[in-house]
């Protein structure tokens, strides 16, 4: 139940946000153009879209009109069933989500999963091999990568993969199965992007389980501590790791801003980022509203997800 | 031994299947099953096709013709839809030829009573100017489902519901096309739709300032639109627009109400492209605007490529229109033109390629690497990779670093018909006015900030410093001595060099601003630069520009703000110093002179005059000038007027970006024409040449992976001895 006044607390924080930077002058302005741009022309862009009314308060009429004869009333309640309406340059939001989402998903899936993999048996090694030279140069490494800037990665990454190796294409999108090739280097460049966060967080966990009695007690039966580690501590792990990946499994949808603009993906983080430079008003209010709607599911799954990893919570 | 090898391969299989390489090793071996280049982002089988490749940094805002006013849009509609006229070519000066008119088209002019005068008339005898225009017949247009029709020949898709729209989703989803012969009543349908009260045409004020009767119409179309329809389709042909007849089926004939021999250059534009009602009736349909079904994003023209594929997410596609007759390559050019090869396809056929794909490149380093693998036939230089492909000679001419010769690069320089300036706010009490005192000051600025410098620091060299605001091409430009500002510059050793900083400060004593200090007032001058670039990016420029003030003692203090508040500041007169650029319509000074022209003020009616810049002489200079043919007496004219603005300095002049592009050896017929948008058609790509160097510049590199597995299986050797080792020590324990 908290989830919709949380939605309508988002609605009306993007609302005003975004209409104290930009009016609808200013948006008729943008979408216009800078030349030969008449004032008629800017009355007649602001009617076509409804954006001459008040903003949110309408003291012309009466009643609840004063109210539902605005700029906020009539953008914002459409969003609560998903009916986003069409962008200010007359394009269809709903259908441009339903085929963004699918480039985004493409990268941030495999990104997510192949990732998780990775990072957790990195952190598993480093936990394994506390103390010795590879944990210490392990999580030396890490800090390391920790400190370099996404944007380095992605740079990088296209130079030596695509430019100099030729193993890739640079950047770019197909359809099908023909996105596969587009794929590999977004999807390798997130997960060494990611590697050094990740990895020390997931040692850490490890290493909190490894110093727990329920472990101790394991070893003193005398099982190997590989088995220690596999069998005990990796399942007891996996409580906080899950707590943090379902949150943002909804959240995979809305792509990654940066990647996308670097790889030409054609995602919906580009959407939104291209929205806001053009100040479009209507896509940048849905995909905020669509945000916000997925972090409350994502917040949700993880109350469900403690049952099934945890059996002490329950769910009343 | 059999039973024990399966057993060892499946257990490598499964154990490879449980790694993490799975995941790198499968679509490495996917990737290496193609025959091509594996960095090749295009697919194989387009390799020996006539396709050109080209990126697109910004999604087009407009594709409808009557609304588009971007160079980033007339990239593809400048090949869709054919105007009336075209720009030669090859030809320099910039040259007006026929595109869809048998002939260019001659203005007849008449006084109030009909009676037909001389060209050279005075413009106030003149009442009316006619332009009688007649295209070729026999021009057809691509093939679109607006024009498909039933063996009763009945339209199929004009009558359409939300039921029939059930599983069209593009317009590709419709079954049947048609097309029909090009009319001159498509010409007069788009010059109504200008008036269209749905619709912004950015030209629609001037055109109704221009066109007889189109203000009226304009107001009419509203008025039924609003009591009659307020939505759906609105027959233009059903109205008439006194200053646009139909003659017969080819001819037609314009009405202007004033003499405007510049109005040939907008009949190049795409906003006198011709449009079918059909195509207007087919997309105001109910149910097609909500599926994205529209002008806007499917154009319909005559031109030699039609778009087959519309998605700026990703990338546009144009393909040979099958309908288009046909237009022979120039046959005449400059004189140097056929020793360069660009006459090599003199009187042949077009187009040239069968397909055009541009891809979406946001980032600038991606698309400059895709081109330099030869992903892309052309490209243009950004800072960041200039000092790559580009230097210097001793002579300070441009020349390809070494590189770039061994790929076969090829540069292009071009003077664009562009002006990036400085403009004082003449409304402003301090920099602005008609007082000696402000004109001093200005000119004394114009002389501090050192515009070469900035050419040279950061715009690579690539721009040519203004002498005033016609550049280089256009009628009126003077090169030599005598075209030098003699307010700002000295022609020494055959060239304009700017005048000292000690002359710009005798201005300042002269103006009452004695080193940066007020000398009624007492205190220092402060001036104050309005800009809408802020960040790290824009730094650099700022200090370097407060460092130019600063020569003369005035503290220039920047005044960041974000787009709208600037464009505020600009309507509302508040800024006081500011940058700004125009890029020219058309090769004309008049283009550049109204930039200036009082009854242009931004203040008072949002005019493209930013500077607010009034003066009665100049504005009567202009109103003669810019309806005289180019000759002599127009030079005179503009030579003063030029003197004028000089003499006032509203504007620190700036500089004329010169631009830069590169192109690989398979592309040819490449000759920079800052006019035209049609060029694509010119084009002629060596597909055989391409695909070779492709294979050569890509062959995929394994050395450098195989050492890093190396070095970690080296690094990882002792770990996994260390591993072992624990692992039997706890079993013993």
């Amino acid at each position: 139940m908290y989830a919709l006044p949380i939605l309508i607390g988002v609605n009306i924080i993007t609302f005003v946000l975004f209409f104290v930077v930009n009016t609808p002058d200013d948006m008729a302005r943008m979408h216009l153009g800078i030349k030969r741009v008449s004032e008629a022309a800017i009355v007649k862009w602001k009617d076509d879209r409804g954006y001459n009314k008040p903003i949110l308060f309408n003291g012309r009429v009466d009643g609840t009109k004063k109210i539902t004869e605005t700029i906020f009333f009539q953008n914002s309640v459409k969003l609560f069933v998903f009916d986003f309406g069409r962008s200010d340059s007359g394009r269809d939001i709903g259908y441009d989500i339903s085929q963004r989402m699918w480039p985004s998903l493409a990268i941030t899936v495999p990104s997510l999963f192949i990732g998780l993999l990775a990072y957790i048996s990195f952190g598993l090694i480093l936990a394994f091999f506390r103390g010795s030279y590879v944990d210490v140069s392990g999580v030396v490494l890490c800090v390391i990568m920790m400190s370099i800037s996404g944007l380095f990665y992605i740079i990088g990454g296209q130079y030596l993969i695509g430019k100099f190796l030729h193993l890739v294409p640079i950047s770019g999108y197909d359809t099908g199965l023909n996105a596969f090739k587009f794929i590999i280097l977004p999807v390798l460049v997130g997960l060494i992007g990611g590697i050094g966060a990740s990895t020390r967080w997931y040692r850490t966990i490890f290493l909190e389980e490894m110093n727990k009695d329920y472990v101790r007690t394991a070893r003193a039966k005398g099982l190997p501590e590989s088995r220690v580690l596999y069998r005990h501590v990796l399942t007891n792990g996996l409580i906080p790791i899950l707590t943090g990946v379902v949150v943002i499994l909804p959240s995979l949808f809305m792509g990654s801003l940066i990647v996308e603009s670097f790889f030409a993906i054609p995602g919906l983080g580009s959407y939104t980022i291209d929205a806001i430079n053009r100040q479009d008003f209507a896509i940048v209010r849905s995909m905020v509203f669509l945000g916000s709607v997925l972090y409350i599911i994502g917040l949700i799954l993880t109350d469900i997800s403690y049952t099934f990893v945890d059996p002490r919570v329950r769910l009343n | 031994m059999t039973r024990k090898l399966i057993k060892i391969v499946n257990r490598l299989i499964f154990r490879t299947c449980r790694t993490p390489y799975f995941f790198i090793w499968v679509p490495l071996f996917c990737i290496a099953c193609g025959p091509s280049s594996w960095n090749n982002p295009y697919p194989y089988q387009e390799s020996n096709e006539l396709v050109y490749y080209d990126s697109f940094s910004e999604r087009p805002k407009h594709l409808d013709p009557v609304s588009s006013y971007s160079s980033n849009e007339y990239i593809f509609l400048g090949q869709i839809y054919e105007p009336l006229l075209q720009y030669h070519f090859l030809k320099r000066p910039y040259e007006l030829a026929p595109l869809t008119a048998i002939n260019l088209p001659i203005a007849i002019y008449q006084d109030k009573d009909g009676k037909i005068l001389a060209e050279d008339s005075k413009a106030e005898d003149i009442a009316s100017v006619k332009y009688r225009i007649s295209i070729k017949p026999g021009i057809l247009y691509q093939p679109h489902p607006a024009f498909a029709k039933d063996k009763s020949d009945n339209y199929l898709y004009h009558k359409l519901n939300l039921t029939d729209l059930k599983d069209i989703h593009t317009l590709s989803d419709f079954d049947n096309t048609g097309t029909r012969e090009l009319l001159a009543s498509d010409y007069i349908y788009q010059i109504k739709r200008m008036a269209h009260p749905r619709i912004h045409s950015p030209i629609a004020g001037l055109m109704e300032k221009y066109i007889l009767g189109l203000d009226k119409f304009s107001d009419e179309l509203k008025n039924i639109y609003q009591i009659k329809l307020n939505s759906g389709f609105l027959n233009l042909n059903d109205h008439e627009l006194s200053g646009a007849k139909l003659i017969d089926k080819y001819t037609f004939e314009i009405t202007l109400k004033e003499k405007y021999p510049q109005f040939l250059y907008w009949l190049s534009m795409s906003f006198f492209s011709p449009m079918p009602w059909e195509a207007d009736l087919f997309y105001s349909q109910k149910g097609f605007a909500e599926k994205n079904i529209s002008l806007d994003w499917y154009p319909i023209g005559t031109g030699p490529f039609m778009l087959t594929e519309n998605n700026p997410n990703r990338r546009m596609v144009l393909e040979r229109n099958p309908n288009f007759r046909g237009e022979l390559f120039p046959i005449d050019g400059e004189n140097k033109d056929r020793d360069i090869g660009l006459l090599d396809d003199a009187g042949k056929k077009m187009p040239f390629i069968d397909k055009a794909i541009y891809s979406l490149e946001k980032e600038s380093i991606p698309a400059w690497n895709k081109f330099l693998q030869g992903y892309y036939d052309t490209s243009g230089i950004v800072s960041d990779s200039f000092d790559q492909a580009v230097q210097f000679n001793t002579q300070g001419d441009a020349q390809l670093t070494e590189e770039m010769e061994q790929k076969g690069i090829k540069l292009l320089t071009t003077t664009t018909a562009s002006t990036y300036y400085m403009g004082f706010n003449m409304a402003d009490d301090l920099v602005g006015g008609n007082t000696e005192r402000a004109r001093l000051l200005r000119r004394a600025i114009s002389i501090a900030v050192d515009y070469e410098e900035y050419i040279s620091i950061f715009a690579n060299g690539r721009g040519k410093p203004a002498q005033g605001p016609i550049p280089p091409g256009i009628f009126g430009y003077v090169s030599d001595e005598t075209g030098i500002n003699p307010y700002v510059y000295q022609w020494e050793n055959n060239k304009a060099i700017r005048q000292s900083v000690e002359q710009a400060k005798e201005l300042m004593s002269k103006a009452g601003y004695k080193n940066g200090r007020d000398e009624i007032t007492g205190k220092p001058l402060v001036l104050n630069l309005d800009t809408p670039a802020a960040g790290p990016g824009s730094k650099a420029s700022f200090d370097w520009l407060r460092k130019q003030f600063a020569k003369l003692g005035i503290n220039l203090v920047i005044r960041a703000t974000d787009y709208n508040r600037f464009q505020e500041k600009m309507r509302k007169g508040t800024a006081q110093i500011f940058q700004w650029g125009w890029n020219a319509d058309y090769p004309d000074p008049e283009n550049f002179f109204f930039l200036l022209y009082g009854p242009n003020a931004k203040i008072d009616h949002n005019g493209e005059n930013a500077a607010n810049y009034q003066n009665e002489k100049f504005d009567l200079l202009f109103d003669q000038m810019k309806s005289m043919k180019n000759g002599p007496e127009r030079q005179k004219l503009i030579n003063q007027i030029v003197e004028l603005v000089r003499y006032d300095a509203p504007w620190l002049w700036g500089y004329h970006p010169v631009g830069f592009s590169l192109h690989h050896d398979w592309y040819k017929n490449a000759k920079p024409n800052l006019m035209a948008n049609n060029t694509l058609k010119y084009k002629r790509i060596n597909p055989k040449l391409r695909a070779e160097k492709r294979i050569e510049w890509n062959k995929p590199i394994w050395w450098p992976i195989v050492i890093v597995l190396f070095v970690f299986s080296v690094i990882l050797l002792p770990a996994f001895i260390l591993y072992r080792r624990k692992e039997n020590q706890l079993i013993s324990w």
